[in-house]
C-alpha cells in the first residue's frame, strides 16, 4: 500500500531525466537537489478500495541528490540518492526515515533523425539501484524502500514538431530477492525462509507538451505493473512481495534561466488514478538543478 | 575523469548484467530441507505412557489384523506393488516431504492454517466489527479469528488428541507385531528408511486421522483442504512400501475415534464463549475504574472489543481452573505510581531509540497479524530442533502435546492476568510513545509473548537439556522484543516471564512422569 511511494521514489527523483528525450551534451554536468511529498489516505487492498483509520494520512517526505554527466552527446549517465522519511498520522505506528536507494543510469542514443517536419530519436536506457543502508523493508506501509537490488532497461521514442513532443518509453525491471528479519512468512502459503521473493516489474511511459530552450512543460501518464506477486488480503498488512500495480497521470514544468547560466527549476504532481496493493497517492515535486561545462572550465583555467 | 567515466558506464553495465544473472529467484526453506525422519529407538512401551484424555489405551477396541496369509492382504501388497511400478517425480517429491515425519508436517499443516485466519475482522459499514460465527463458518469475517489464543488452544487439541492416539496405537502395534510391507515381502521398496516397528496400525494414519477429525471443529473452511493433504499422506504411506491399506484404515478410524473424545472436551470448554459480551466488555472498564486505577481503552479506531477476554475461563489441560487463579501475577504497578510512570519513561526511550538491531529482534518474534502467532513460533523452534533428534513419531507427539498444553495454559493464565488487571498500553498513557510493530488489541498485564515464551522455554530445556540455557535466552530476547517494540512496560515482560515459567513447569511434573522421561 505505501509501497507505491518506495517504487516512486526512483522516478520521482529522476522525473527530468531518466524518462524523458533530453541528453546533456559532452563534457557537461548538470547536478542538483530534488524533493518531493507524497501522501494517501486512501489504498487498494487487492482491488478493494479503503482507508484506515489507523494509519490516518501516510506521507512520505523525500530529499534527493541528482546528477547527469554526458560522456558524449549522445551518451549520458546519471545517478541520485534519495534521503526519506515516513510518518502515518494516526494509530501508534512509528514512522521510518533513512538513506535508500543509489540509482545509476546510463542513457544512450543510438538514432535522431528529420521526419516530415520533426525529428525523431530513439533511446536506450539501463540502470540499477542498490540500498545503501540496512533500512527495514519488512514495515509497510511505513517502510522507506524494498531493499532489492533492481536492474533495469528502458526503450524510448520521442518525437518532437517545433517546440511540440511526445515521448513514450517501456521498462523492464529486474529485482532481487530480499530478506526480511523474521524467519518464516505467509503469502498464499507458509514460507519458512527469511528471503523474499521480489516478481519483476513493466511498466510504461507516455508524456507530451512543450519543449523549448527555455521551457518544458508537459503531461504524463504512467504505469507500473509486478509480473506476479498476490494480494493483500482483507484487513491484512502489506508486504513487500505483494502484487502491485499503479497508474499515475501529473504534469511537469522546467524553466531555463536565461539571467543565470546553468540554472534550472523544475516542479510537478502526480496523481495514482488506479491501482493495486499501493496507496492512492498524490505527489507533488520540486527541484533546483545546475549545468556546468567542464570543457569550458577547463580552458578557463588553463 | 573524463577518461574514466567510460570505464564507470562499463562497470555499470556489467553489474547490471550481474543482477539480471545472478539473483537466483528461488527461495531455499528450511521444511524443505529434512531429511527423512529416522527414529533411534521404536519406543516399543509407549502403549504404557500417560495418556491426557483417554482412560486406558485400549478404550477405544482395535480388531486384529487379517493374517498375512490371506488373499486380502496379498491383494494389499499387490496394491503397492502396483504404486511403485509407475511413481513419477510428484510422487516422488510427496515421499520425500511426507517422511520427515507425520507429526512434523500435521504441525506445520496447522500452523498455515493459523496463519491464514490469523487477520482480525475488518469493520463494517456502521464502524462495527463482526464477530466470526460457527454456525456459519465461510460468511465474513470467516470462523475462525485465530488469534494467539485460539491459536494456542487449536495447537494443544491437535497435538494432545494425536499423542493419545498414538499411545493407543503404540499399544496394539506391539500386541498384533505386524511386520512392515517391505519386510514381508522384499520385492516391496521401502522408500522411508526402514524400522522394526510393527505397522498396525499406520501411525501416520493415527496421526492424519486425529488431526482431521480436530481440525474439522477448529477450521471448518479448510474441511476440504485439510482432506486433500490427509489423501495424499495416506497415499504416501503406501507409495512408499510402509503400509498397506488395511494398517492405514485402521490407524485412521483409531485417531478419528480418539480425537472425538477431545473434540467432545473442545465443544464445552468454554472456548466458545470466550468473546464475552458488550455488557461484559463494559463491566471490565467499571471494575478496573473502581479500583482506582486507568483502564485499557482500545487503541485502534474504530475501538475495537478486547480480544477473548473470557479466554481466562478456558478448562486447562495441566491444572484445573482454580489453579489459574491462584497463579495469577502480583498487581502490577499502580497507574497511579511513580514506579508505573518511570516504566511508561522507559518505553518512551525504547520508542525514541529503535536501533536496527533491536527492530530486527522487534520483528522477528512479532508474530502478529497474518502469522502462525507466537505459539506457532514456538512450534517452529521446536519442531525445528526436533528434527536432529530423530524421535519416534509417539515421542515426537508426546514432545509437541507437552509444549502445547504449556502453551495453551499459559494462555490462560495471561489472559487472566490481563482482564483482572485491564492495564491501558504505554501508548494510551501516552501518546508520544510511537510503535515499531502493531499494537494489540488486549490489556497490557502481563505480556502474552513472554509467558508462552518461558512456558514453552521451560518445556523444550527440560525435554533437551543440552541445549543449555538457549531456550530460555530465546524467550527473553522474545520478552524483551516487547518492550523494544514500545508496546509493553518491563513489569509486563518479567512478570509474563515468571509466570510462563510456573505453567511449563506443570508440563515438566507431567513428563517426569508420564513414562516417556
Amino acid at each position: 500500500m505505501g509501497t507505491i511511494v518506495c517504487l516512486l521514489i526512483f522516478q520521482a527523483v529522476s522525473a527530468q531525466t531518466d524518462a524523458d528525450a533530453i541528453m546533456i551534451p559532452k563534457n557537461y554536468f548538470c547536478s542538483g537537489i530534488m524533493y518531493s511529498y507524497s501522501s494517501w489516505k486512501d489504498y487498494w487492498e487487492g482491488t478493494y478500495k479503503r482507508n484506515n483509520l489507523n494509519l490516518g494520512t501516510v506521507s512520505t517526505r523525500m530529499y534527493g541528490i541528482m546528477g547527469n554527466y554526458g560522456i558524449s552527446n549522445k551518451l549520458n549517465v546519471l545517478f541520485s540518492l534519495p534521503y526519506i522519511t515516513t510518518k502515518a498520522s494516526a494509530g501508534t505506528l512509528k514512522g521510518m526515515k533513512g538513506v535508500q536507494d543509489l540509482s545509476l543510469t546510463v542513457k544512450y542514443m543510438p538514432l535522431e533523425k528529420e521526419i516530415g517536419s520533426g525529428k525523431l530519436s530513439v533511446y536506450g536506457l539501463g540502470g540499477i539501484s542498490i540500498p545503501v543502508t540496512n533500512y527495514v523493508v519488512d514495515f509497510l506501509p511505513l517502510a522507506i524502500g524494498m531493499q532489492s537490488k533492481n536492474a533495469w532497461i528502458r526503450g524510448m521514442i520521442d518525437y518532437k514538431v517545433h517546440s511540440f513532443f511526445i515521448t513514450a518509453s517501456g521498462i523492464y525491471t529486474h529485482r532481487s530477492n530480499i530478506t526480511i528479519d523474521r524467519t518464516s512468512y505467509y503469502s498464499t502459503a507458509l514460507h519458512y525462509t527469511n528471503e523474499v521473493k521480489m516478481p519483476a516489474m513493466a511498466g510504461y511511459n507516455i508524456r507530451s507538451g512543450l519543449r523549448n530552450k527555455q521551457w518544458i512543460a508537459e503531461v504524463l501518464v504512467d504505469n507500473f505493473t509486478t509480473l506476479g506477486g498476490f494480494d493483500i488480503r482483507k484487513n491484512d498488512m502489506p508486504f513487500p512481495g505483494n502484487k502491485m500495480i499503479g497508474t499515475r497521470a501529473g504534469i511537469n514544468l522546467k524553466y531555463t534561466f536565461t539571467s543565470i547560466e546553468g540554472l534550472e527549476v523544475t516542479g510537478g504532481g502526480n496523481h495514482i488514478i488506479l491501482g493495486r496493493n499501493i496507496g492512492q497517492g498524490t505527489t507533488v515535486n520540486a527541484g533546483a538543478f545546475y549545468i556546468i561545462d567542464l570543457t569550458r572550465k577547463k580552458k578557463n583555467k588553463s | 575523469m573524463r577518461k574514466l567515466l567510460p570505464y564507470c558506464s562499463f562497470i555499470m553495465f556489467a553489474v547490471t548484467i550481474s543482477i539480471f544473472i545472478s539473483c537466483n529467484k528461488n527461495t531455499t526453506e528450511r521444511n524443505y530441507q529434512f531429511q527423512a525422519l529416522t527414529p533411534v529407538k521404536t519406543d516399543i512401551n509407549a502403549g504404557t505412557w500417560k495418556t491426557v484424555l483417554l482412560t486406558s489405551p485400549t478404550e477405544f477396541p482395535l480388531a486384529a489384523p487379517v493374517a498375512t496369509n490371506t488373499p486380502a492382504y496379498i491383494a494389499e501388497i499387490n496394491e503397492i506393488k502396483g504404486f511403485q511400478r509407475n511413481l513419477t517425480d510428484k510422487q516422488k517429491d510427496i515421499i520425500r516431504y511426507w517422511s520427515a515425519g507425520a507429526i512434523l508436517r500435521w504441525n506445520e499443516i496447522l500452523r498455515e492454517l493459523v496463519a491464514r485466519h490469523n487477520l482480525a475482522p475488518y469493520q463494517d459499514e456502521a464502524g462495527v466489527y463482526p464477530a466470526p460465527s460457527s454456525a456459519n463458518p465461510f460468511a465474513y469475517p470467516q470462523f475462525p479469528f485465530s488469534n494467539p489464543p485460539y491459536a494456542s488452544r487449536s495447537y494443544a487439541y491437535v497435538s494432545a488428541a494425536q499423542y493419545d492416539a498414538l499411545v493407543a496405537a503404540w499399544n496394539y502395534k506391539k500386541l498384533y507385531n505386524r511386520a512392515a510391507p517391505y519386510k514381508f515381502d522384499s520385492t516391496i521398496l521401502a522408500l522411508v528408511p526402514k524400522s522394526d516397528l510393527p505397522s498396525y496400525p499406520s501411525e501416520d494414519a493415527v496421526v492424519e486421522g486425529a488431526a482431521v477429525e480436530i481440525l474439522k471443529l477448529l477450521f471448518p473452511t479448510e474441511i476440504a483442504y485439510v482432506q486433500q493433504r490427509a489423501d495424499e499422506h495416506k497415499l504416501y504411506r503406501m507409495m512408499a512400501g510402509a503400509n498397506v491399506r488395511s494398517e492405514i484404515e485402521a490407524g485412521e478410524a483409531l485417531g478419528k475415534q480418539v480425537a472425538q473424545k477431545f473434540a467432545a472436551r473442545a465443544r464445552t470448554d468454554k472456548a466458545g464463549a470466550a468473546i464475552g459480551t458488550a455488557a461484559y466488555w463494559k463491566q471490565l472498564e467499571t471494575d478496573a475504574i473502581a479500583k482506582g486505577e486507568d483502564c485499557w481503552i482500545s487503541l485502534e479506531s474504530p475501538k475495537r472489543p478486547p480480544m477473548l477476554p473470557l479466554f481466562c475461563k478456558v478448562l486447562p489441560f495441566l491444572f484445573d481452573t482454580l489453579t489459574v487463579v491462584a497463579m495469577r501475577p502480583p498487581a502490577p504497578p499502580s497507574t497511579k505510581s511513580v514506579q508505573f510512570k518511570n516504566e511508561v519513561d522507559e518505553v518512551l526511550y525504547y520508542s525514541k531509540h529503535n536501533t536496527r538491531e533491536r527492530t530486527a529482534i522487534v520483528h522477528f518474534w512479532a508474530d502478529g497479524t497474518g502469522t502462525y502467532s507466537p505459539p506457532g513460533h514456538w512450534d517452529a523452534i521446536a519442531s525445528e530442533e526436533f528434527v536432529k533428534e530423530n524421535y519416534s513419531e509417539v515421542r515426537w507427539a508426546r514432545n509437541m502435546a507437552l509444549i502445547n498444553m504449556a502453551l495453551m495454559d499459559a494462555g490462560i493464565v495471561c489472559w487472566d492476568a490481563k482482564y483482572f488487571y485491564f492495564n491501558p498500553r504505554p501508548s494510551q498513557v501516552n501518546p508520544d510513545i510511537k510503535t515499531v510493530t502493531g499494537i494489540p488489541n488486549f490489556p497490557s498485564y502481563t505480556s502474552g509473548h513472554s509467558t508462552f515464551s518461558a512456558a514453552a522455554a521451560t518445556v523444550l530445556t527440560h525435554i533437551l537439556p543440552n541445549r543449555g540455557t538457549k531456550f530460555f535466552d530465546m524467550a527473553t530476547e522474545a520478552s524483551m522484543s516487547r518492550l523494544y517494540g514500545a508496546i509493553h512496560y518491563r513489569s509486563d515482560c518479567e512478570a509474563g516471564l515468571a509466570s510462563g515459567s510456573k505453567v511449563g513447569e506443570y508440563a515438566v511434573k507431567r513428563a517426569r512422569t508420564d513414562g516417556a522421561d
